[in-house]
């Protein structure tokens, strides 16, 4: 196991493991637009971490608990009708100042706050990397299992019903896995980025694909490109990891986005 | 279908609506707008739960639906090839025949946000008949199709009516169109109005007082009188 003795190694599988979970479930997040429903649930990841230290339970199950309770409440009031970006911009931001209030008031416990909001993917231990790839894996069985019928209710909710297929049940599987992508993802990206890294590679994928599968598989690629990158960026210019692999899929973003305006051009 | 009630929003919008289709039989219901004609269809398929009355489904009952309209973001790309996979994979030849049955061979490479009005409803009917459906059901299918569009598009379906043997079950604003092709005409108001076949239902008076005495099927302005008698006699 020397292999894993490298930081960056560590570091590297950790973020390969975080985007292969975002893949599938960022398409989702784009297709849905539920941008602002993964920001609400990443933010209340903070409330998630202070209740963690406060009653010293580990930090992935503190998160993965609130960020399911947020995600599911968001979940619920939506199908209620009420409007949901004014909504979502109350939640998202009532919950991280919540968290950072409650965070405050833990004597003690050193807490660097910033791990927790931008991540510190170069400190991930062994156990991180179980903790990271289990939820992956997770995210990813629950995505290949009802991958036809979340299709088919993220197209339209009638053709689902009269397939048999409850949409309901389907919105509840991608709550649940953005639960655990955020749980996974904080330690990686931290919780203000992690939509970023949900949504970004998704968007950056589209222009170059022709089916839902191909854009899942696209997407991937393009997070673990910028994993790689970040990571080289970070260590070359001293800058923060988490918000670096967020820079590089952004730019990454901006060609795919020029390329796709160009190709239109021409074709036009 | 039984005594149901649907209530939407504090509204009742459908009230003690008795309804049955037999099989490879086509039923049109027509009904103004706001007439609860989406709402019953959507009772049908399971989408909403009645709030009192019952839907009864013959064991293992095959639906295929084809929705009034169907938006498909364009940050999803989605093949006609692909979308006819859901929400189960189909084998190339089984695609190509439906394709071809709904009269749109042509299009299977081509991606669903960039088809025209026409050819999206023709790949949603092609999409419902792969399930080989005992019951097609289609809601207002032919929106946004000009005169000649819609009219081939129900001559397609009668074709698939006589080749599969299904029902179907259709709703209309295009009462002329429709009306010739349907063994039984129901007319929706909140309630069934009056049923019956076409030439019935286009003479009964409860029809008459919801759309006009205009023939050709040029429509009135929707005047409904609530005093009405429910005479259902005189449309069967």
């Amino acid at each position: 196991m020397t292999l894993l003795d490298d930081f960056l190694i560590r570091a590297t599988l950790a973020g390969i493991g975080l985007v292969l979970a975002a893949a599938p479930l960022g398409c989702f997040v784009v297709w849905r637009r539920m941008a602002y429903f993964g920001d609400a649930t990443a933010h209340a990841a903070i409330l998630g971490v202070a209740l963690a230290l406060a009653f010293q339970l580990s930090i992935f199950g503190g998160v993965l608990v609130v960020s399911l309770l947020m995600a599911v409440t968001v979940s619920t009031l939506s199908s209620r009708g009420y409007a949901m970006d004014t909504l979502l911009g109350v939640l998202a931001h009532s919950a991280l100042a919540f968290g950072l209030v409650a965070v405050s008031f833990l004597h003690g416990v050193r807490v660097d706050l910033m791990a927790y909001l931008f991540g510190d993917i170069l400190a991930v231990g062994r156990g991180d990397l179980v903790v990271i790839w289990g939820g992956a894996a997770l995210v990813l069985g629950l995505m290949w299992w009802r991958w036809s019928a979340l299709l088919t209710a993220t197209i339209n909710p009638d053709l689902a019903y009269a397939a048999g297929i409850d949409p309901r049940r389907e919105q509840l599987v991608l709550t649940v896995a953005l639960a655990v992508v955020v749980a996974v993802a904080i330690k990686v990206v931290g919780a203000l980025l992690i939509a970023a890294m949900l949504i970004i590679p998704a968007a950056t994928a589209r222009p170059f694909a022709s089916t839902p599968e191909r854009m899942v598989l696209a997407a991937a690629c393009i997070g673990a490109l910028s994993v790689a990158g970040g990571l080289q960026v970070s260590l070359y210019w001293d800058t923060p990891t988490g918000p670096s692999i967020v820079c590089v899929v952004a730019l990454l973003f901006a060609v795919s986005s020029g390329a796709q305006m160009l190709l239109r051009g021409a074709r036009g | 279908m039984s005594g149901l009630s649907i209530r939407l929003g504090g509204v009742t919008v459908l009230r003690a609506v008795d309804f049955f289709i037999d099989p490879g039989e086509i039923v049109t219901i027509v009904g103004p707008n706001g007439s609860g004609k989406s709402t019953l269809l959507r009772a049908i398929i399971g989408a909403l739960r009645p709030d009192s009355g019952m839907v009864t489904r013959a064991a293992g009952l095959r639906i295929g639906y084809v929705p009034q309209k169907l938006h498909i973001d364009p940050t999803l790309p989605l093949t006609v090839r692909r979308f006819l996979d859901l929400p189960v994979r189909v084998d190339e030849a089984a695609a190509r025949t439906a394709l071809e049955e709904a009269g749109a061979g042509a299009l299977a490479g081509r991606q669903m946000a960039r088809l025209s009005g026409g050819q999206f409803q023709r790949v949603l009917l092609a999409r419902a008949l792969l399930s080989k459906p005992d019951l097609l059901i289609l809601d207002e299918a032919t929106q946004g199709l000009d005169q000649p569009g819609s009219a081939a598009f129900y001559r397609k379906v009668a074709e698939v009516r006589d080749k599969l043997g299904c029902a179907v079950l259709m709703v209309s604003h295009e009462l002329h169109v429709v009306m010739a092709a349907s063994d039984r005409v129901i007319c929706l108001n909140g309630h069934v109005c009056c049923e019956g076949k076409p030439e019935h239902v286009a003479s009964a008076p409860e029809y008459r007082a919801l759309f006009g005495t205009g023939t050709q099927g040029a429509l009135a302005l929707y005047r409904h009188e609530h005093s009405h008698t429910h005479d259902r006699e005189a449309a069967e």
